[in-house]
């Protein structure tokens, strides 16, 4: 098994590519079919974030090892025009683009530990971690 | 991979693969409103069966598409939303109001020939 994953995410395409190879690592890790759709489709939110704000940019899928326990950590990373208000963008129902809407928020809903970076025309990293149970 | 649509009587069957791009979905909209006016169907049944991930753009699709087609006059029915999906939908917070679900074609097909008949 690859310990990490990169994924170019510079079409729609790229999206299912990243959303795929995700649930495969995550099926490689033991998670349940319940969690590794879960980490499926925040991988599928955070690529289509970045071909619809920023066009480029790249998912890196890493196996994270706990104390006990192993998890997945998904890195979605652009050099677009930033996010100019985060608290706003993590708001439920928020989009600036009418199509993103629960996006964020419902990443950060399923995974266990989530972190956002965002400069103004430097681009946003969104770092996202789910646990095996 | 674009959505193959089968003809069957009053109704249209759009059956979904794993691999659903964004552009796939947006084919599916205008393919799916061309062939109900087209064929003048009176239902279509949408298959989810292999989709296995439904994120926000997916289901906001599926729920204007559903909408487009109520306004022709028919009716559209999603089935075959898988349990994951079913459950990561709801974490998630994706909503599909307004949309009928059921559970398989057969139930699908049984509940669009329920509505047409209710409404001749």
């Amino acid at each position: 098994m690859e310990n990490e994953i990169q994924v170019p995410i510079n079409s729609d395409q790229d999206i299912v590519t990243a959303r795929q190879k995700g649930r495969l690592l995550a099926a490689e890790l033991g998670f349940s079919s319940g969690d590794a759709t879960l980490i499926a489709t925040a991988i599928s939110e955070l690529a289509r974030n970045i071909v619809t704000y920023a066009k480029s940019g790249r998912i890196t899928l890493t196996v994270i090892n706990g104390s006990a326990r192993q998890g997945v950590q998904v890195v979605a990373q652009d050099q677009g025009p930033g996010i100019g208000d985060i608290q706003q963008a993590l708001r439920d129902g928020f989009s600036t683009s009418g199509s993103l809407g629960l996006g964020l928020p419902g990443v950060m809903r399923i995974v266990d530990e989530f972190e956002i970076v965002s400069e103004k025309d430097r681009g946003t990293t969104v770092k996202a971690q789910k646990w095996k149970r | 991979m674009e959505v193959p649509i089968l003809k069957q009587g009053d109704f249209l069957i759009a059956t979904i693969q794993a691999a659903l791009t964004d552009a796939d979905l947006l084919h599916l909209r205008t393919a799916l409103l061309q062939q109900v006016v087209r064929r003048r169907s009176r239902g279509v049944i949408v298959d989810v069966t292999s989709l296995d991930v439904m994120d926000s753009f997916a289901s906001r699709t599926l729920r204007e598409i559903a909408q487009m087609i109520h306004l022709r006059g028919a009716e559209m029915v999603i089935v075959g939303i898988q349990p994951e999906v079913a459950f990561a939908m709801v974490q998630l917070g994706l909503k599909l109001e307004h949309v009928a679900t059921a559970l398989d074609l057969e139930e699908g097909l049984a509940h669009l020939k329920q509505k047409s008949e209710s409404t001749l």
